[in-house]
């Protein structure tokens, strides 16, 4: 690595990469060529950077220049300038909306600099595909000190005192379900890496596999040895390509380097990986029906105890982790108990990444602190609502969380803190939404997932999520009543008290937070029949000013369904009878003539 | 059994595949895998062969492949179209387009056209949230789009 007198990093997560970023990297790499300079500057392709809404981003190193939305014929001028005259390309750095200052360093920048990266501390900084740069940061540094200084129990207490909980959802302590798992004595146990991210709108288990592949496997290899297990499996989605060829080729490299298999490190302990393939079922989140998911059967839970910690996998002691909680192990070895205990609260330490999205102006990746309030993150990193919008509501912990407002925004974000809020963590995800978004429809569109993923083993959750979903959906459509809003509130709560697994007790509370914090707006849908928010297209009308309308026909042209007449230069009529109310209309009118009643 | 009509050589090719996995009724799922990367689809003979192979009923077969969203019974359009319903994509207004590309290709979620050319189906998050919404054909990943330009997507590939 010592050779080459600067890096140039390019991000290779999945929405730069679908924004050409592999062209980019052949476009510099040519361009290099052409100067004679691929001995002296090395082109990486690094996990994601996180700041997906600005991408595709180039980082240069030493000097950290930040550029973003860089396109493949930009690849030139950052060689020609940056590379060989040492001029920063300045109309491709980021502009701060606020001081409309330059900013060329990511440390600088508002969306960087409240984060605190530990799971993500590789991604977008290392080679993925090259184990010697993990090695480099420290990597399977961690597994040699289990290996070499410490007790299985020791290595547990360290995990127990540093506060982790798990990052997939529960929030269990991991310390502990390490130590359940280790108590269980058998001729075979397993470990199991949840790589199934089921969450809409959560992608970061995804980016840490496909950023920094290696953290995870060592940090299964340490889980293990505590256990006594020499089988680790990976349960990933198959729509996840790109971190499966990653996590491919870096098992591939562990072996050869002997971080995997036989003996490891000359300590007689073996284990090595193997990867299964997830195949689209939001229920295999849950441990028990990931387990089975695994033996080649529906993906069904089962009720515990039995603990897989005791009977999982093939019937032996299995322990089950989330992509991110792995992560954190290495680290929390390296860098002691001590350390990462003081980051957060008290009663959840640490980082957690969030992924950020929906109507925010930095869409991205992020990690923080436990603590970390929602204005903060949603102001602060996040730069606030898009098209200076009003906030309305943030939604956090997917499907199974809620829809938090305005009076929620200072609390500090923790596992406690949202579940006493009626949301909850979940994975991570974090959408928000603003003064037009519906939240009648938001819940609802939470219920048709559900419906959709619910197994269908237990009767409330099967049927009781559907008939959640029809009342949501007669509300939107108008046709709602008062009564239906009681319906809604006892029903959640009965598919909440009497389902079987996490998916069940938590799908109602979606539809829970909506009518606690947003009792108005379902008020507005069953007593007046009419969608404040102007989503609900039963109770929507388009309709064109004539005094605003100027007779441009741009609406006409482009109307799908011909329900637009008026000549020229005179004011134009939508027939309503034919509307399909798509929109289109609206969005072409150059002189805001055209506006939904 | 005697129902098969798939030609010898993909029957061939399905014992083959179920033998790379011993055969084991618990690869179900890895053999499911590789027959739909195989034929595009899992449509009953193939899930027999596999239940015949693996030694496993054809109802457990059957349970496997209905259950997972990933596993289709009809084979795909030659462009799948596949709109992301991810939350982040969701209030960024993938439903409008989903519409629009129903309307455009006037065929339901799931199926495809008559001349076998597009599908539609609905994938949950491609964790490209920032580019939302999403809309993916093929391996060609369309971001920030409306419903407006659909009809020039969908022309894209008509000619």
């Amino acid at each position: 690595m010592e050779k080459y007198k600067m890096h140039i990093l390019i991000c290779g997560g999945t929405g730069c990469r679908a924004s050409a970023s592999e062209a980019i990297q052949n476009n510099l790499q040519d361009a290099l060529k052409a100067k004679g300079l691929e001995e002296e500057v090395q082109v990486v392709m690094t996990g994601c950077f996180g700041f997906c809404e600005k991408g595709p981003i180039v980082k240069i190193l030493p000097d950290n220049t930040f550029y973003i939305e860089v396109k493949p014929e930009d690849a030139e001028e950052i060689i020609e300038e940056h590379i060989i005259k040492g001029r920063k390309v300045m109309r491709l750095l980021y502009t701060d909306p606020e001081k409309k200052e330059v900013v060329s360093d990511s440390k600088h920048m508002g969306f960087y600099k409240k984060q605190i990266r530990i799971a993500l501390r590789n991604c977008g900084f290392i080679n993925p595909e090259n184990i010697d740069e993990y090695i480099a940061t420290e990597g399977y540094a961690a597994l040699g000190k289990c290996l070499t200084e410490m007790t299985p129990q020791a290595v547990i207490d360290e995990i127990k005192e540093s506060g982790l909980r798990g990052r997939g959802g529960g929030g269990f302590p991991t310390g502990l379900k390490w130590e359940f798992a280790s108590k269980n004595d058998a001729d075979q146990k397993y470990v199991v890496c949840n790589a199934d991210e089921g969450d809409p709108g959560a992608f970061m288990d995804r980016s840490i596999l496909e950023g920094d592949p290696h953290s995870v496997l060592e940090a299964m290899a340490i889980c293990g040895y505590t256990m006594g297990a020499d089988k680790g499996v990976i349960y990933i989605r198959a729509e996840y390509p790109l971190a499966i060829e990653r996590l491919k080729v870096a098992i591939a490299q562990a072996r050869e380097y002997g971080l995997l298999g036989n003996d490891i490190l000359g300590s007689g302990f073996n284990f090595d990986v193997e990867m299964r393939y997830g195949a689209g079922a939001f229920v295999c989140g849950e441990e028990t029906a990931l387990i089975h998911s695994m033996e080649g059967l529906r993906g069904e839970p089962t009720v515990k105890p039995p603990f897989p910690a005791e009977s999982g996998y093939n019937g032996k002691p299995t322990n089950v982790n989330n992509v991110e909680t792995f992560a954190n192990i290495p680290v929390i070895i390296n860098k002691g108990a001590g350390w990462f205990n003081k980051i957060g609260t008290e009663k959840s330490t640490g980082t957690k990444v969030f992924a950020l999205a929906g109507k925010i102006n930095n869409v991205g990746l992020i990690e923080v602190p436990m603590g970390t309030t929602l204005r903060e993150v949603i102001y602060e990193i996040g730069g606030g609502i898009k098209d200076g919008k009003k906030f309305k509501a943030v939604q956090t912990g997917g499907p199974s969380g809620g829809c938090l407002t305005e009076k929620h925004l200072d609390t500090p974000i923790d596992f406690d803190n949202l579940l006493a809020v009626g949301s909850m963590m979940g994975s991570g995800g974090m959408i928000v939404m603003d003064e037009d978004d519906c939240m009648v429809s938001v819940a609802k569109f939470y219920l048709d997932f559900t419906v959709e993923e619910s197994c269908g083993k237990c009767t409330p959750c099967r049927v009781g999520n559907k008939r959640l979903y029809e009342l949501l959906d007669k509300i939107t459509e108008g046709k709602g009543t008062k009564e239906d809003l009681d319906l809604l509130r006892n029903l959640s709560t009965v598919i909440k008290d009497t389902s079987l697994c996490g998916l069940g007790q938590t799908s109602p509370n979606p539809v829970l937070s909506t009518i606690e914090n947003f009792y108005d707006e379902y008020i507005a849908h069953v007593e007046e029949h009419k969608c404040p928010s102007g989503q609900c297209k039963a109770l929507m009308q388009y309709v064109i000013d004539p005094e605003l309308c100027v007779g441009c026909t741009l609406c006409a042209r482009n109307c799908p369904v011909d329900c637009i007449a008026g000549d020229r230069k005179e004011a134009h009529i939508i027939d309503t009878a034919k509307c399909i109310k798509c929109g289109a209309c609206m969005e072409k009118c150059k002189f805001n003539a055209i506006s939904i009643q | 059994m005697a129902k098969i009509k798939l030609a010898k050589s993909k029957v061939d090719t399905l014992v083959e595949i179920c033998k790379s996995f011993n055969n084991e009724g618990s690869e179900l799922i890895n053999v499911l895998h590789k027959a739909q990367e195989t034929f595009g689809y899992l449509p009953a003979e193939v899930q027999e062969i596999i239940a015949r192979e693996l030694n496993v009923a054809v109802a457990h077969v059957y349970g496997v492949v209905t259950f997972y969203s990933f596993f289709s019974m009809v084979p795909k359009g030659e462009f799948p179209i596949s709109i992301c319903m991810g939350t982040a994509c969701y209030v960024r207004g993938a439903e409008k387009v989903l519409e629009e590309f129903k309307r455009q290709l006037d065929v339901p979620v799931g199926e495809t056209t008559e001349d076998g050319k597009f599908s539609i189906s609905c994938l949950r998050c491609v964790g490209a949230c920032g580019l939302a919404p999403v809309v993916t054909i093929g391996e060609r990943v369309y971001g920030r789009v409306a419903a407006g330009d659909v009809a020039d997507i969908i022309k894209e590939y008509q000619s």
